[in-house]
């Protein structure tokens, strides 16, 4: 009797599965037809495109991807995004994971008081900043440089990521600290030969997300660079669909090669992406 | 004899201990390297920008027109700048009362899928990881009144339709991009919650529903208030995202037809940086600090408070 209320007959358990299957499936295929159709009609000439904006090509086109790969500007775009990614990931874990380690294991007077100082800057987003910072950069000559986009980059991604961090420090035991005081081991040598190859999960997800924000990274960019050889991909992208609006089977393929090492690199590091935000969120 | 001098010392040594000058120096080069950067880019500019506020100022020349309150008087005075306020609103309402309980609904159903979980994860995920300008070039084609998808189907569905568009019309522009902004973050909130789920253990479901709970009350009695903290989170996160858009609206409509989709950062753009009014730019750029922190500090008092005990 009371069984029947706890469990459902079979066919009922079958049908719900179905009705969730085919939700599930019904949102992927809203989230993959944008992005199928872009990879595909970037294979199609405009009056086909004009028509027949779903479905296959009627005839394979290749101009618009051949065109996109041999001009220099995707590749060159493509190189100042890798560029700008790399220095900003590498300046953020650097300078991250200092102030973390002393806020997480080192014991001294006011560090409370400089921890909250560090985090502070969680309040304020970029484009609180913005006007002033161009100023700056403009004082310092950075302005149409790459570095005025990997600097505030490193500046603002530090707060977030020392609060992070910070936690990961944490939850390394402290008899570690003892063991290696001890055997002689200065706190520098504590720190990096023991405790950031012991982090390296941690880190590892501090540099994930910090490169797919800076790949994906548009405001900044826009408001510092203004040459064309040091546009990054999302300005390339905005600024190849300004120019050629009308031609959008070549607007789709370059928008689809942009997108190839974006997916590629999500695939690998899904785990990663996915450790380190619900990590920032639990934290924060 | 020589025992109470001894004492006298590690009695003071106990009351104030000496510094240790090694330790001051790996803490100061352990922090100065961040701090020098952080300070002068984070912090001096977002002073910077009070002080700007206050002036009549085209970012060359001296800093010379003190004009007080005049800049903040101006921008609520200002149309445009209220209508962009309450388009960051309409965002803030519409993300509340639909992309959430979406990305809240998924998680859910993905917890229950027994075959293709990841897959479906990963694939639910990926707008999330796309940037805004390929999301918002993309769905401009999807958008476009002639051969964009929407009007494809739209024309499969009813052949005499007139061609619409969406993103041309002041009234369902913000709508449109409601859509896009949509697809792009549902995943994100999908992703905090599967991992708020997963931190609730099975066994309490399990024993409600021995106890004769059935699904819809377990989800409303149990699994709802156990995420609390998750939700709270999301709600904080989604406020402060939806106050902040700028990227996907620049690229899909400069805020356009005629500011029915400017929003606070679109409307800092135009006139901080293609108008050059550097103080009444920054005059916008506290009043959207002001907004976004008196939210926090309201949430975090009121709201979050619980989950920090």
């Amino acid at each position: 009797m009371t069984t029947n209320a706890v469990r459902p007959p079979a066919a009922a358990k079958r049908t719900v599965a179905i009705l969730q299957y085919a939700a599930a499936a019904l949102v992927a295929l809203l989230v993959l037809v944008p992005l199928l159709a872009t990879v595909l009609n970037g294979f199609k000439a405009n009056a086909d495109l004009l028509l027949h904006p779903f479905g296959l090509p009627k005839e394979w086109v290749w101009a618009n991807y051949s065109s996109v790969l041999g001009s220099g500007s995707f590749w060159r775009q493509m190189l100042n995004s890798v560029l700008v990614m790399a220095a900003t990931a590498t300046g953020v874990v650097t300078l991250a994971s200092m102030p973390a380690y002393v806020f997480a294991r080192m014991q001294f007077r006011g560090r409370e008081w400089l921890f909250n100082f560090f985090t502070l800057g969680l309040l304020f987003p970029i484009a609180v900043a913005i006007l002033p910072l161009y100023i700056t950069l403009r004082q310092m000559s950075l302005i149409d440089s790459l570095w005025a986009v990997i600097l505030p980059q490193i500046a603002f991604g530090l707060p977030g990521n020392i609060l992070i961090l910070r936690g990961f420090f944490s939850t390394i035991p402290r008899e570690l600290d003892e063991a290696a005081a001890i055997d002689g081991c200065s706190p520098v040598g504590y720190f990096w030969r023991i405790l950031l190859p012991l982090m390296r999960p941690a880190l590892a997800a501090v540099v994930v997300l910090t490169m797919v924000a800076s790949w994906n990274n548009f405001f900044l960019p826009l408001l510092v660079i203004n040459s064309e050889q040091l546009y990054t991909l999302p300005l390339g992208i905005q600024q190849f669909q300004g120019q050629f609006g009308t031609d959008w089977g070549r607007v789709l393929a370059f928008v689809s090669l942009s997108l190839v090492p974006t997916i590629g690199f999500y695939l690998l590091a899904e785990r990663q992406i996915v450790a380190g935000l619900t990590a920032g969120a639990v934290k924060g | 004899m020589a025992q109470p001098s001894t004492r006298a010392i590690t009695s003071a040594a106990a009351r104030r201990p000496p510094i240790r000058w090694g330790k001051v120096a790996t803490i100061a080069g352990f922090l100065l390297p961040a701090a020098i950067i952080y300070m002068g880019l984070v912090l001096l500019p977002v002073a910077q920008a009070v002080y700007y506020s206050f002036f009549r100022w085209n970012g060359l020349g001296p800093m010379s027109n003190f004009n007080g309150l005049a800049n903040y008087a101006r921008a609520f005075s200002d149309r445009v700048f209220v209508g962009a306020l309450s388009h960051n609103l309409i965002l803030v309402v519409m993300s509340l009362a639909f992309q959430l309980p979406l990305s809240l609904g998924l998680a859910l159903l993905i917890r229950e899928i027994r075959w293709g979980r990841a897959l479906f994860r990963t694939i639910f995920f990926l707008p999330f990881v796309l940037s805004e300008v390929v999301t918002g070039v993309v769905w401009t084609f999807i958008y476009r009144p002639q051969g964009g998808l929407i009007n494809a189907l739209l024309k499969l569905v009813a052949p005499g339709m007139p061609e619409t568009a969406l993103l041309a019309d002041p009234k369902t522009v913000l709508y449109a991009l409601f859509v896009v902004i949509t697809w792009k973050f549902f995943g994100y909130h999908m992703i905090l919650y599967i991992a708020g789920l997963q931190n609730i253990p099975h066994e309490i479901e399990e024993a409600a529903a021995i106890d004769g709970c059935s699904r819809l009350q377990a989800l409303r009695y149990i699994t709802i208030p156990l995420l609390g903290s998750t939700i709270r989170l999301s709600i904080y996160l989604s406020v402060l995202g939806s106050l902040q858009f700028f990227d996907l609206i620049w690229v899909m409509t400069t805020g356009g037809p005629v500011s029915a989709s400017d929003t606070m950062a679109t409307y800092l753009y135009k006139y901080g940086f293609q108008r050059f009014q550097l103080g009444y730019g920054s005059a916008i750029a506290v009043c959207l600090f002001l907004i976004c922190f008196g939210f926090s500090l309201v949430y975090q008092r009121f709201v979050m408070r619980r989950d920090y005990e």
